[in-house]
């Protein structure tokens, strides 16, 4: 909300202060300054001037010569602005002055442009008379300004004044952050207040008295409100024999200030109540309402209905309509409508001023994707106390400005208000809220200015029907704060018990993951949660795998972001394809994220919310040393068994013979793989990709941060080679689980150090080298012990169809 | 016997001055001490001396092979030392060749400001809580005393699920699940990921991260918000960290306020960074709104708390100087080595 300060000071007089102490004291205060504007910042030395004598320039065509007077003295400038003629008042700066823009209306220049006398084609010129836009505003906010050409004065403006002052540009706009619990504070009158309070200034609320005519408004107009439930208010009033004709300067400049543009007495009258008192009003013209009535109800579905900007709208049951006895004439606190609006030829108008519902006029103004100042003020809800002031003050400004006679008589159809709130008075718990140590009078002070009455009788604070965000004591404790001063209130730390700080142990493994991330040289990566449906199928998903069963965001910011993820890879994958197009070499990245998993779609509990540690790479990686990085978390985690590596694991979006199950103890705890060619294409990286996804809550039951110390080796360990011949089909790993089971208690490690496929080997086998270390815990180990393992183990190997090597 | 004892001496002592390599100079070793050695021959013809010359001229021998062993020593040091000079020389490397990084992966920049805000809170007492993404609308708003049809929720542009669910909008919610369960006092942080359908551009992102605090007991006080929060900027964002509260409104607390801390980049003076204002705004809070506890089942007259919001990227962005919140989910990892 923009207003200007003059306009503030309209209502406390004795405000006297600098722009920068009004932004830091209404600040801190709660009445937050966003920014302001000096509307005289780059303007200095501009007079009015006359325009006494106009001659040709000698040299130059385009270009006159001018007489000005000053009033203190005369001075020649020339011009080639087209539009002055003798006898014209205008604004002139003068040698060193200063104007803040160029005259075609361009962005404004930082520090303004300095005038100084000079010759224009060998003419002297002492000055420069200026355009509205030269003075940095423009037509918009003075319409009378011409379009083209020098700005002109009324004849009856005097000569030599500072015309920084009569164009009223010696003002500061200031903007306002209003929080939305601050409806009162939506209108210039409760700023004026809260200013008022902050520096302890009287506020002066405007006088408003209505003379009336004779006639009666029950003669023009009735007024029956169907649907009280969403309007608890409606104000109407009539001004006859209407004369249009431009509103005031000062209503203009102030509106103007406010970034509403003046457009005539009438339409000023009404924008400036809705900015004073925060009440919308509607005129409507009263000859085009039927049967001098107006009905308040609902519409029908489907109906249709012509806005005043001429648009059609497409009406439901749940928005409010105001008609008269045979159509609709508006859409209750939104927009009024294209039959009944005003034309420069209106005689007489009848004026709304109503309370509606806000929480339907915001759904109606969204439906209707229609949002205007109106409808935003209502949305948050109006005192209904406030509509009969704001009609009130519309009509005196009516009377004021000579644009009408107001016609007897308000019509006022209203529930019945509400009672004011009133709050006990604890002085002592608001100390105890605050940690303060502040004394009621001084409490009831900051009340009074606040104009919350205390009820000494009953020990209770009134509320004023503006202040509907006055609850409880917690609010009087606010107010109590505020205007004592946040600054004021000390600082100390919580008493009582001591807790402990604690990291949940989900959290800590999940920091364990990022570590050894990190030591293994991928860098921490955040994706969305959402993502688009056509994943799935970038990622060779089946058609019916349960995979897709994701949960729909109902109003996503479009179809990329529609779904909650319920795989992690996508946001993996695109983020590797990404580095990979920027030609960033050996990328490795890994992200800690949620998939979102449903029991039942549409949703009617909470998901499944499965943290995923999801690793990629390309570049110096391969699959083991992907592996390597998986069993390295593991390790740190205290998952110490043996993780087994099922090659079927049924990914579509991995190569189908480079993926592997990550299996513990019956669980699957994730899998990884090298990403399918196919896959690499859709996400465009043309190199081959590794990736593992390590679901945590299956890692979580088998993690553990204890660890148990196992005494160093005190007698020899003893070791021995083995080089077998194995048909091709046997993995590794079925090669080491009997080594496992048959070594026995001796066998302490195994390594694979050769493993060789050629021309060497014969067709369908390869070969395969063991180094396998034996060592017993409380003697050294003699021959027998040895050849006894071995012996079994050879066995074994020979039952899968291993031949040993000589 | 001495004179050839003085002999062996002197020549022992000339051929290992003379001596220009290790070799050389095990040879002498061996040729004067060793046990076919010139001294040893001495020793063994010590039968042709007389007997009570004996213990003399052994202790003569003795004393002839300590100095030739000695100096012998000391050439052999000598030449090992101008060996290894050798040898170093020979090894000199230029040591402004580039350096054989291992290479080692970063922390996201939002993850790094998480683990500091979530190291200080853990250090004042305060255990760390998680709370769902999806939510109901009850812990999102209702219970946070924004009823249904309130503006606020339409401020917060809300992604829906359905009527029902939706995905959070702040981590306030987690306050709640934290008071259901009953257990008093409180002292928790939230972190975690919130939602709001902001289109995304430089500075927004439908998707961020909030830590949330919340602090309940009896006799919790304003006073006590503030002087937390003061402690938490200053080893945040450093010891000569100014604090600043403004009046605002969050629906959840009563009194509430913004906090703002003075300017890291000019200390308060004003510059590009904090506007010229020489504040920055980094944080919402107040004092735990009575019917936010009421409908937790903990009575506002015995208890009131203080709660605390505060938005990770904000962070992260300002300390690093980040000028582009896309930048945060782009994963480029030009970027992310910076961290």
């Amino acid at each position: 909300m923009n207003t200007a300060l003059s306009w503030i000071k309209a209502y406390v007089p004795e405000l006297d202060c600098t722009p920068q102490e009004y932004l830091d004291a209404m600040t801190l205060s709660g009445t937050k300054v966003e920014t302001y504007e000096c509307l005289d910042k780059n303007l200095k030395d501009i007079y009015v001037g006359q325009i006494l004598s106009i001659e040709r320039h000698p040299d130059a065509d385009k270009l006159i010569v001018c007489q000005v007077d000053l009033g203190d003295k005369k001075l020649q400038i020339v011009t080639g602005a087209p539009n002055v003629k003798v006898g014209d008042k205008v604004p002139v700066v003068v040698d060193g002055g200063k104007v803040a823009g160029g005259h075609d209306g361009g962005p404004l220049p930082e520090d303004g442009i300095v005038i100084k006398n000079g010759k224009l084609r060998g003419v002297e010129s002492f000055g420069m008379m200026c355009s509205i836009e030269e003075l940095g505003s423009d037509r918009n906010m003075y319409p009378e300004a011409p379009e083209n050409g020098i700005y002109i004065f009324p004849e009856d403006t005097k000569v030599g004044a500072d015309a920084i002052e009569v164009l009223g540009l010696h003002d500061t706009v200031f903007e306002y952050e209003i929080t939305s619990n601050r409806v009162d504070c939506y209108s210039v009158l409760g700023i004026a207040r809260e200013a008022a309070a902050t520096f302890d200034k009287p506020f002066i609320a405007p006088e408003v008295k209505v003379n009336e005519c004779s006639d009666k408004i029950e003669d023009y107009i009735s007024v029956e409100v169907k649907d009280t439930d969403l309007c608890p208010r409606f104000c109407a009033r009539v001004v006859k024999n209407i004369k249009i004709a431009p509103s005031p300067e000062w209503m203009q400049r102030r509106l103007a200030a406010s970034g509403i543009r003046p457009i005539n007495n009438l339409v000023d009258i009404t924008n400036y109540v809705m900015e004073e008192y925060g009440q919308p009003m509607h005129a409507y013209d009263l000859d085009t309402i039927e049967g001098k009535k107006i009905i308040v109800k609902r519409a029908n579905d489907g109906d249709t209905f012509m806005t005043l900007d001429g648009q059609e709208r497409k009406l439901d049951g749940e928005m409010l309509m105001i008609n008269d006895a045979s159509k609709a004439i508006g859409i209750a606190g939104i927009m009024g409508g294209e039959n009944s609006k005003i034309t420069d030829d209106v005689k007489t108008v009848c004026f709304e001023a109503a309370t509606f519902n806000g929480a339907n006029v915001r759904k109606s103004a969204k439906r209707l994707g229609l949002r205007t100042d109106a409808s935003g003020k209502f949305e948050k809800g109006l005192d209904p106390r406030n509509a009969l002031d704001a009609i009130n003050r519309a009509c005196s400004l009516i009377e004021e400005l000579g644009c009408g006679e107001v016609v007897s008589g308000v019509v006022d159809v209203c529930e019945p208000l509400k009672e004011l709130n009133r709050i006990k008075f604890r002085p002592e718990r608001i100390n105890e809220l605050l940690g303060t140590d502040i004394d009621a009078d001084t409490m009831l002070k900051i009340f009074k200015k606040l104009e919350l009455v205390y009820d000494e009788a009953n020990g209770e604070i009134v509320i004023p029907s503006f202040r509907q965000d006055l609850e409880g004591i917690a609010d009087l404790a606010e107010e109590v704060a505020r205007f004592y001063g946040y600054d004021k209130i000390p600082s100390t730390l919580p008493s009582g018990e001591a807790t402990t700080g604690k990291l949940p142990f989900k959290l800590r493994v999940e920091a364990i993951a990022r570590q050894v991330a990190q030591y293994c040289g991928f860098s921490q990566g955040m994706c969305y949660s959402f993502e688009s449906p056509k994943v799935y199928d970038k990622l060779l998903i089946d058609e019916n795998d349960v995979i897709r069963n994701a949960i729909v965001i109902s109003n996503p910011l479009g179809e990329d972001f529609s779904i909650m993820r319920t795989i992690s890879l996508n946001g993996m994958l695109t983020s590797l394809s990404t580095n990979y197009n920027r030609r960033n070499a050996n990328v490795r990245l890994y992200e800690m994220g949620n998939i979102y998993i449903a029991d039942k779609l549409p949703l009617e509990k909470l998901p499944d919310e499965r943290m995923q540690f999801t690793l990629g790479g390309y570049g110096d990686i391969d699959f083991f040393g992907m592996k390597g990085v998986v069993e390295e978390f593991f390790d740190a985690v205290g998952i110490s068994g043996k993780i087994e590596y099922d090659p079927n694991a049924g990914k579509n979006f991995l190569h189908p013979g480079r993926q592997a199950l990550i299996k513990y103890q019956g669980s699957i705890l994730g899998y990884l793989g090298e990403v399918h060619p196919e896959v690499a294409d859709n996400y465009e990286l043309g190199t081959k990709t590794y990736v593992a996804v390590i679901d945590m809550p299956n890692v979580l039951p088998f993690a553990s941060f204890d660890r148990k110390y196992v005494g160093l080796a005190k007698y020899p360990a003893v070791s021995r080679d083995i080089s077998m011949v194995v048909p091709k089909e046997i993995m590794v790993g079925q090669i080491e689980t009997m080594i496992a089971q048959r070594g026995g208690k001796i066998l302490e490690n195994l390594n694979l150090f050769d493993i060789y496929e050629g021309s060497q080997i014969k067709e369908g086998y390869k070969s395969v080298a063991y180094n396998i270390t034996f060592r017993a815990k409380d003697r050294t180990l003699n021959e027998e012990d040895i050849n006894g393992a071995m012996k079994k183990i050879l066995n074994g190997l020979e039952s899968m169809g291993i031949e040993l090597r000589a | 016997m001495n004179e050839k004892l003085e002999q062996i001496r002197q020549e022992a002592i000339r051929q290992i001055e003379n001596s220009d390599a290790l070799e050389k100079l095990n040879e002498i070793k061996v040729n004067f001490l060793g046990k076919k050695g010139e001294l040893t021959a001495v020793l063994k013809s010590m039968k042709d001396v007389a007997p009570e010359d004996r213990p003399k001229v052994g202790q003569l021998v003795n004393e002839t092979r300590a100095e030739i062993e000695k100096v012998l020593e000391q050439a052999i040091k000598k030449m090992e030392n101008i060996k290894r000079e050798a040898q170093m020389k020979a090894e000199v490397i230029d040591v402004t060749l580039p350096a054989k990084k291992n290479q080692v992966g970063h922390s996201h920049p939002n993850v790094i400001a998480m683990e500091e805000v979530q190291r200080i809170f853990i250090g004042m007492g305060y255990e760390v809580v998680e709370g769902p993404e999806i939510e109901t609308d009850y812990y999102n708003f209702e219970a946070l005393n924004i009823p249904a049809d309130h503006p606020a929720k339409d401020e917060q542009d809300t992604f829906y699920i359905n009527g029902d669910f939706l995905l959070r909008t702040q981590t306030s919610g987690t306050q709640v699940h934290v008071m259901e369960q009953g257990k008093l006092p409180i002292r928790m942080i939230a972190p975690g990921r919130v939602f709001r359908s902001d289109e995304v551009d430089a500075t927004h992102s439908p998707s961020f991260h909030q830590i949330e605090g919340l602090v309940i007991d009896k006799h919790i006080t304003f006073a006590d918000l503030k002087g937390t929060l003061a402690e938490f900027s200053k080893e945040l964002f450093g010891a000569d960290t100014k604090v600043r509260f403004r009046p605002h409104h969050f629906n959840f607390t009563e009194p509430s306020a913004e906090m703002d801390i003075s300017c890291f980049k000019c200390g308060g003076e004003g510059c590009r960074f904090c506007k010229g204002t020489g504040w920055i705004e980094i944080l919402g809070c107040g004092m735990v709104h009575p019917n936010v506890l009421k409908m937790s089942k903990i009575d506002p007259e015995e208890y009131t708390g203080f709660a605390f919001g505060i938005g990770l990227e904000r962070i992260a962005l300002l300390k690093y100087e980040i000028d582009d919140m896309r930048l945060l989910y782009e994963n480029d990892a030009r970027f992310l080595k910076q961290f």
